[in-house]
């Protein structure tokens, strides 16, 4: 078995599973966020029960509008936090507190190897960086699990992507994964696991692989993993404790199919409006010019992220006519890149650095788009309207391709900004 | 169980965010949401689905965000049931969640044109086109999957159960 099928045994309590099977899977960890969350809290209440299955395995995180941006989203929050003390749920991350759903659910411990975790946002496959086999599901199932902590799944078939070369210098896991995108299109993985392999992977910090594990979901697959190796012990180490199990996939595990990707020749990449699959070299468009440059999300929001970006912006000035938006992941990262320098940087600028918030790529507030208007982002969806006005355009791409642009005011390969480096 | 209404086409990759857009999600009432469904790519939608219409689309229909209130928006708006090439996978099991007949039909987006009077017989995975007198397969969905539809939902199926197990 390759190592889904083998959390999926596991969490079904059989030995061996199949792909296409359908399984009852008991549920590590549920995550929801005040966008989903009420909904599954509403409908959890229509079940009639007085509890939830385990108060300890549900995690509560605000961060799609914080601090509330309306009268309506703090009606949301209030939700969330009357549901935290009715059911003396500990985990609660509150404004000021966390940060993007998907950061703090890895950086403060709740991701372990071997676990099975729904999350009631489709970007919940960025745990598979850690070993962990994780998916997103709707509100009414939250609440199916809220009550039971089981979920049917569908043993997905696996797609393997095996990844060597060494990333030159300004090129990153995003241009990866966007090309890998490119290629596989955005229904190309539909109902399938993605499993990532290779030398290239084992040398990517957890960052990278965090990037490339997020992204999986648009292309449709229902997670991206990667076994976990020493790198991942560690971290976790600095941040959980408690049992977990490491599964690896045997050497003759089956799959769907394997694809080979080499990034030793890999250039900064983009997906153009208005789908993700839509991928070009950015050479190819450098002429498009940009009204908004967005750095942050659950992609590309990291540390290492907004570090990669400041390199490019230290000593440089936003171009006149182009707002900059930074928005760190999470509290502790905003806090470190507050610490290193990393946000004066930014701010000497000329760029805005928000609170840690899902903000302007959710579209829901903190840099919302006005027809016409075109942005570079380092986040993951250029969908119509995805930002703002349906007549916006998004362009994605990583967070140094950002930060050039957000200097040039055109869509820009960073790597012109290496000769002034060297 | 058997559903019918006039087809609604849409295309390929209708994502979560066209069926309907982030800002109208910190509303929690369903019949709010419906007003707003495939807004920015038809507006007249919510007004055409209110008799009551089946939605026939392409590949990949519903991807992106995880947000249950897609499914919820379409129904709400009239949907009868939704027939598409392939789903993403969360949105097909919203819609089932949400007891909204889906059926995965390959092949199904050239062969069905707007307003054709359609009759879904879901255990059957049946697809008649009144208007053409054709019929069309979809594939067949698992006896407890339709079970969960019969019922209305995920959580009426489960208050059922629960019940159940009670007496």
């Amino acid at each position: 078995m390759n190592i889904c099928e083998k959390i999926l045994a596991a969490s079904s309590e059989t030995k061996c599973v199949e792909p296409g099977e359908i399984i009852e899977a008991k549920v590590d960890v549920a995550m929801i966020n005040e966008i989903t969350g009420p909904l599954a809290i509403q409908t959890f209440k229509k079940i009639g029960l007085d509890k939830v299955w385990d108060n300890r395995r549900i995690v509560l995180v605000l961060d799609h509008q914080v601090p509330a941006d309306s009268v309506r989203s703090a009606e949301l929050h209030k939700i969330m936090r009357a549901f935290a003390e009715e059911q003396n749920i500990p985990f609660l991350y509150d404004v000021g507190d966390g940060g993007v759903c998907h950061q703090v659910m890895v950086e403060r411990g709740h991701v372990m190897p071997g676990y099975l975790i729904v999350g009631a946002d489709s970007h919940t496959c960025t745990y598979g960086a850690l070993g962990a086999f994780a998916t997103g599901i709707g509100s009414t199932e939250m609440a199916a699990v809220f009550a039971t902590g089981k979920i049917w799944l569908k043993v997905p078939s696996t797609i393997k992507i095996n990844v060597t070369g060494r990333f030159r210098d300004f090129v990153t896991p995003k241009d990866l994964i966007l090309d890998v995108i490119g290629k596989i299109g955005s229904d190309g993985a539909i109902y399938e696991a993605i499993e990532f392999t290779g030398q290239s992977i084992r040398e990517m910090s957890i960052s990278g692989r965090l990037t490339l594990c997020n992204m999986t979901v648009e292309m449709g697959a229902k997670t991206g993993i990667m076994e976990p190796d020493e790198k991942v012990l560690q971290y976790i180490k600095e941040r959980a404790d408690g049992t977990f199990r490491i599964f690896r996939s045997d050497p003759d595990a089956k799959y769907g199919r394997t694809l080979d990707f080499n990034v030793d020749d890999l250039e900064p990449m983009v997906a153009c409006p208005h789908s993700v699959d839509n991928v070009k070299p950015v050479k190819s468009i450098e002429d498009v010019e940009i009204n908004q440059a967005f750095l942050g999300s659950c992609t590309n929001g990291r540390l290492e992220d907004l570090e990669l970006a400041a390199r490019i912006m230290r000593g440089r000035r936003v171009k006149r006519g182009v707002r900059m938006i930074v928005t760190p992941a999470s509290s502790e990262i905003y806090f470190q890149a507050l610490r290193n320098g990393t946000l004066e940087i930014f701010i000497k600028s000329g760029a805005i650095v928000c609170n840690p918030t899902c903000g302007a790529c959710f579209g829901g507030h903190m840099g919302l788009l006005a027809s016409g208007e075109v942005c570079v982002s380092s986040s993951n969806r250029n969908f119509i309207g995805r930002m703002g006005s349906p007549e916006a355009e998004i362009y994605l791409a990583s967070p140094a391709t950002v930060a050039a642009s957000a200097v040039t005011g055109k869509i820009t390969d960073p790597r012109m900004f290496l000769e002034a480096e060297a | 169980m058997i559903v019918s209404g006039k087809a609604v086409l849409f295309g390929d990759n209708i994502n979560t965010d066209i069926i309907i857009p982030s800002k109208y999600l910190t509303s929690l009432d369903p019949n709010e949401l419906a007003k707003h469904a495939m807004e920015s790519i038809d507006p007249s939608f919510p007004n055409r689905a209110k008799e009551g219409v089946i939605i026939v689309a392409g590949r990949n229909f519903g991807c992106g965000s995880s947000r249950e209130q897609a499914p919820l928006a379409l129904k709400y708006a009239g949907t009868k049931c939704v027939i598409a090439e392939s789903f993403a996978r969360i949105f097909f099991r919203n819609a089932i969640n949400i007891g909204l007949p889906i059926l995965e039909a390959a092949g199904i987006s050239g062969e069905i044109d707007e307003g054709d009077v359609l009759k879904i017989i879901l255990e059957e995975g049946k697809i008649i086109d009144e208007t053409k007198g054709r019929v069309f397969s979809a594939s067949q969905l698992p006896n407890f999957i339709l079970e969960i539809i019969r019922d209305g939902g995920l959580i009426e199926h489960l208050i059922k159960v629960l019940r159940g197990n009670e007496t």
